[in-house]
């Protein structure tokens, strides 16, 4: 397509509609799997591992099993010898999972046996019965001394901790080095945390024998969910039917509570009754898997005096815990906007991921691009400062321009276009950069530390997963569709079916929106529904910030299908042509004016067959299967086409705090969003509030620390601290509209946002604020402790 | 143990092992499903009901310890089944919530809010919702909403005192 997408004028999309979803959770009437109950229903408590690594000698489960109420313990050499491993995202056979620890337990806290009793209560009392034997083996938590000659490996069967070390050189790389004024090299590090939904992981299952198929009802934000329960469980994929009218507490990405299904899926065919299987905080903390990445970056850029970036080469070590799973493939997913939203020439990615024993990390909201943004970004205000540059400068300069989208960066992902220099200038317009700037500077004259952070980068969104053939090249993945159904009942009135669950991000009220808008019919007339797995179309769940295009675009084709069906049927009884006819609202309108009503219509589809045209199916019902616009090869010389979508976010905030507490207040955020033609307002409002919550939970607060014995010291929400209404302030949102030339309405995800540039400037504005101290604070989280104690080293040693 | 729990206007004696938490009560017991359990260690708000007049953590309290006192949860809210009182019309008037998990428990505090504040500060509002931890919104949407709520309740009393009523 050439020249940019106009702006898209809807009657529904983009105006201020309410949130269907929004009543019944007000009323308390969502309908959460802990919710459910099912008759004769059977709970289950875990047994946990205590050292980071020990052989499992013996379990006796005699003294919980004696217990009343008391059904089954089973362990790991039970299920294993049952259940196939769970998917491995990466070609490691030798790193082998399962949803219990088999032979030796690899972290602390990881489950070792389940108890099954007629009560919660009951199958925890019992748990503390159970009896585990152990021998305390060597064990490793620190990425990088996993990666030591002679380290003790989490799975010796594998043979090292390395399950990842890809190194992809993109561009002329070592000659830009060498064309470049200067360099410099920096390291930083994004700290273990996660999204830590309220809601922890649940799931219930229940075998139904005579019907031969597993139900199964979770909080589950997981794609091809249904397939890897039946593959692990040695079902046939039409043996498993996951319910989707499933709300599912938060998720962000780490709802993938796939080792928890299976365990349950188990255990409900054994014993022949509902299992459920709700986390408790602890399980759900140290246990359910769900941590996110920790990685550290090494980074080394060429630039000239003038500002330009020439070259960067990146190191990424991912420390994934003591399982593959599919978090290794969170270091491939930043390839595709791995120079952010500059103009960078060449690059060198290498991208290491190795085990330790940790608990397992799963899939974080960006699946590794707030990281990856949060490193270029520092990146950018060293360059700056290295150079004595503005920081608002460099990066104008080194900007990609609008004129130049579609625009190919060195990893061969096509950007689709944007305007980042116009969403820059309106933030600083409207946010008020001379004023945030007086502002700081009349805090440092009363003493306070104050200072101003920036960033400016990119969220991909769309969601394929190109990453898996990049990284793994027995993998040949090169569509990740979602489908949709519009149904025309016999009364004329609209149905649209979705296939997955959600956690929030309003795809009800999208679906409606979208087939409201291309229908001409008012959304809040139109209903939607779920079907279970086994009624669904294929679907890939609402990661990778993709439902407004993918699910956004299979209902609306699905929606244009239907009127192409009306406008056929029009046209037949108005013996016209039907490209001479057209369809306004429910109507169809022949060449002469003549019209054709929607009640006619549907009348002809559902009773009257001889009216139909010849060869015409009666009713009027339509699927759509979107594939991922872009989604045409598979990757080719270590180059890939990632998602297709790029939203452009920046930040301008203003911390401050006392040189002594050293507690850093967000005392303004200012962020320019740009994710092309939003669908609802209200939620990508949300979207991006929430996310920049995230944002400041992971820049100051949140981190699941290990002591040096393994073990985890932020178990509770004691020591897991999380943002509350008094740390998170009030946020400025300016809006700008660029368009995708690729999908229906010009829409781009925006699940991410926020959460993609917030670390990066809230950790700039602290670095502001201490620049008269020369301080550095290169990891995540930066704690008020580690600023004051820095601030008082910094002073002993006379600075400044 | 058996005991008689007063929940949302209507008396209803259950019978309950002493260890069991009011939040447990409420949803197994009681039935009542709107109450959720977050932490279960009194951090995450999710849990709040109102307990004579005040919002408290029910993961925190036993059941038996409420025996004779005065419960709302969630579910005594709305008038009538899709008929939304003023503060939960408010949080979906801006959209106040995503997942709707914490949802309950935030609508509970904003109306021990505003039983006391009919016109709150944005200071004492974040502070009315600073023990209930919201992973969505960021707090933004759900400020609004509890400002829209005390606004409303403001016009609407002013509008029956016009009335005289």
């Amino acid at each position: 397509m050439s020249g940019p997408a106009k702006l898209f004028q809807g009657k529904y999309v983009s105006t201020d509609r309410r949130v269907r979803e929004d009543p019944r959770f007000v009323a308390g009437h969502g309908r959460f799997v802990q919710d459910i109950d099912r008759p004769g229903m059977l709970h289950v408590a875990l047994v946990a591992a205590q050292a980071p690594a020990a052989r499992i000698v013996k379990i006796d489960p005699s003294a919980a099993l004696a217990m009343e109420g008391v059904v089954d313990v089973i362990d790991g050499a039970e299920l294993s010898a049952a259940v196939n491993p769970l998917m491995n995202g990466l070609d490691t056979p030798k790193v082998q999972r399962f949803p219990l620890a088999v032979g030796q337990n690899r972290y602390a806290g990881e489950w070792v046996a389940a108890v099954v009793a007629e009560t919660r209560a009951l199958a925890e009392d019992a748990a503390e019965k159970v009896r585990v034997e152990t021998e305390k083996l060597g064990f490793v938590i620190d990425a990088e001394q996993a990666l030591e000659e002679g380290a003790t490996p989490v799975h010796p069967e594998h043979g090292s901790n390395l399950l990842l070390d890809r190194t992809f050189d993109w561009g002329p790389v070592d000659e830009d080095f060498a064309r470049s004024d200067d360099s410099l090299k920096l390291r930083v590090t994004w700290g273990r945390n996660s999204t830590v939904p309220i809601e922890t992981f649940g799931v219930i299952c229940e075998w139904n024998a005579w019907e031969k198929v597993l139900d199964v009802w979770a909080s589950i934000q997981m794609p091809k969910y249904a397939d890897q329960i039946a593959r692990a469980l040695k079902l046939h994929g039409n043996e498993v039917r996951v319910h989707y009218d499933v709300d599912v507490g938060g998720s962000y990405g780490v709802k993938r509570g796939i080792k928890q299904t299976v365990l349950a899926g188990y255990l409900a065919r054994k014993l022949g009754r509902p299992v459920r299987l709700i986390e408790d905080r602890l399980e759900n903390m140290r246990s359910g898997d769900a941590h996110g990445p920790e990685r550290i970056f090494d980074i080394e850029v060429a630039f000239d005096r003038d500002g330009t970036v020439n070259a960067m080469r990146m190191r990424a070590l991912d420390n994934a815990g003591a399982y593959a799973g599919r978090a290794p493939f969170q270091l491939g997913k930043p390839i595709g906007a791995i120079v952010g939203p500059y103009r960078i020439n060449s690059v060198q990615y290498r991208a290491m991921s190795v085990t330790t024993n940790k608990a397992v990390q799963e899939a974080v909201r960006g699946f590794g691009q707030a990281p990856t943004n949060y490193a270029i970004e520092t990146m950018m205000d060293r360059v700056a400062d290295h150079l004595g540059i503005d920081r608002l400068d460099l990066r104008q300069k080194n900007l990609i321009r609008p004129d130049e989208f579609p625009y190919e960066i060195p990893s061969g992902s096509k950007y689709d276009s944007g305007d980042y220099q116009a969403v820059i200038a309106k933030v600083l317009e409207q946010g008020d950069y001379d004023g945030m700037r007086a502002e700081r500077d009349r805090l440092r004259a009363e003493g306070m530390c104050a200072g101003i952070g920036v960033a400016a980068c990119l969220e991909p969104s769309g969601g394929n997963s190109s990453f898996e053939p990049l990284l793994n090249p027995a993998n040949r993945t090169s569509t990740w569709m979602e489908g949709s159904r519009v149904n025309i009942d016999a009364l004329g009135d609209v149905t649209v079916a979705i296939h997955t669950t959600s956690s929030g991000q309003g795809h009800e009220t999208l679906a409606a929106t979208v087939v409201g808008e291309v229908l001409g019919v008012d959304p809040d007339r139109v209903r939607v529904v779920r079907p279970d797995s086994l009624g669904s179309l294929p679907g890939n769940s609402p990661v990778g910030s993709r439902m407004a295009i993918m699910l956004g675009g299979a209902a609306a084709n699905a929606a244009r299908d239907i009127i192409r069906q009306a406008i056929a049927i029009g046209a037949h009884l108005m013996d016209a042509d039907p490209g001479d006819c057209s369809y306004d609202s429910g109507t169809v309108i022949g060449p002469g004016g003549a019209e054709i009503a929607w009640t006619e219509i549907v009348d002809v589809a559902h009773r009257r067959f001889h009216d139909l045209p010849k060869g015409t199916n009666p009713g009027l019902t339509a699927s759509f299967i979107q594939q991922v616009p872009t989604g045409e090869t598979l990757p080719k010389d270590g180059k890939a086409q990632m998602y297709p979508c790029y939203s452009f976010e920046f930040h301008l905030v203003l911390v401050a705090f006392a040189p002594v507490l050293a507690k850093p207040e967000l005392r303004r955020y200012v962020i320019g969003h740009d994710c092309g033609t939003v669908i609802n307002p209200h939620i990508v409002k949300g979207m991006t509030l929430g996310g920049i919550a995230h944002g400041i939970g992971a820049t100051l607060l949140e981190e699941f620390a290990y002591d040096g014995e393994g073990q985890l010291m932020t178990q509770s929400f004691l020591d897991y601290l999380m943002p509350s209404s008094h740390e998170v302030p009030e946020v400025q949102i300016v809006k700008h509209c660029t368009p995708s030339p690729l999908t229906e309405f010009g829409q781009k995800g925006s699940g991410e946002s926020g959460y993609l540039g917030s670390p990066a400037a809230i950790s700039g504005a602290i670095h502001d604020a201490l620049k008269p101290w020369g301080i550095h604070l290169n990891k995540l989280p930066i704690r008020m402790a580690a600023i004051s104690d820095a601030i008082a080293a910094a002073e002993e040693k006379g600075h400044p | 143990m058996k005991t008689e729990l007063t929940i949302n206007g209507r008396s209803r004696a259950i019978d309950v092992e002493p260890r069991m938490t009011l939040l447990d009560a409420l949803r197994d017991a009681a039935g009542l499903k709107g109450t959720h359990a977050g932490c279960e260690h009194g951090v995450c708000g999710a849990c709040t009901v109102i307990v004579d007049g005040d919002a408290v953590r029910s993961c925190l309290m036993f059941a038996v310890q409420c025996d004779g006192m005065e419960i709302t949860t969630i579910e005594g809210v709305a008038a009538d089944p899709g008929e939304l009182d003023v503060v939960q019309d408010s949080f979906c008037e801006t959209h106040g919530l995503q997942c709707g998990y914490c949802t309950p428990g935030m609508v509970l505090a904003a109306k021990a809010l505003l039983a006391v504040e009919k016109d709150p500060s944005d200071e004492q509002i974040r502070d009315a919702i600073s023990g209930n931890i919201c992973r969505c919104t960021g707090y933004g949407q759900i400020v609004e909403a509890i400002r829209l709520a005390a606004k409303r309740l403001r016009e609407s009393n002013t509008a029956a005192m016009e009335a005289g009523e």
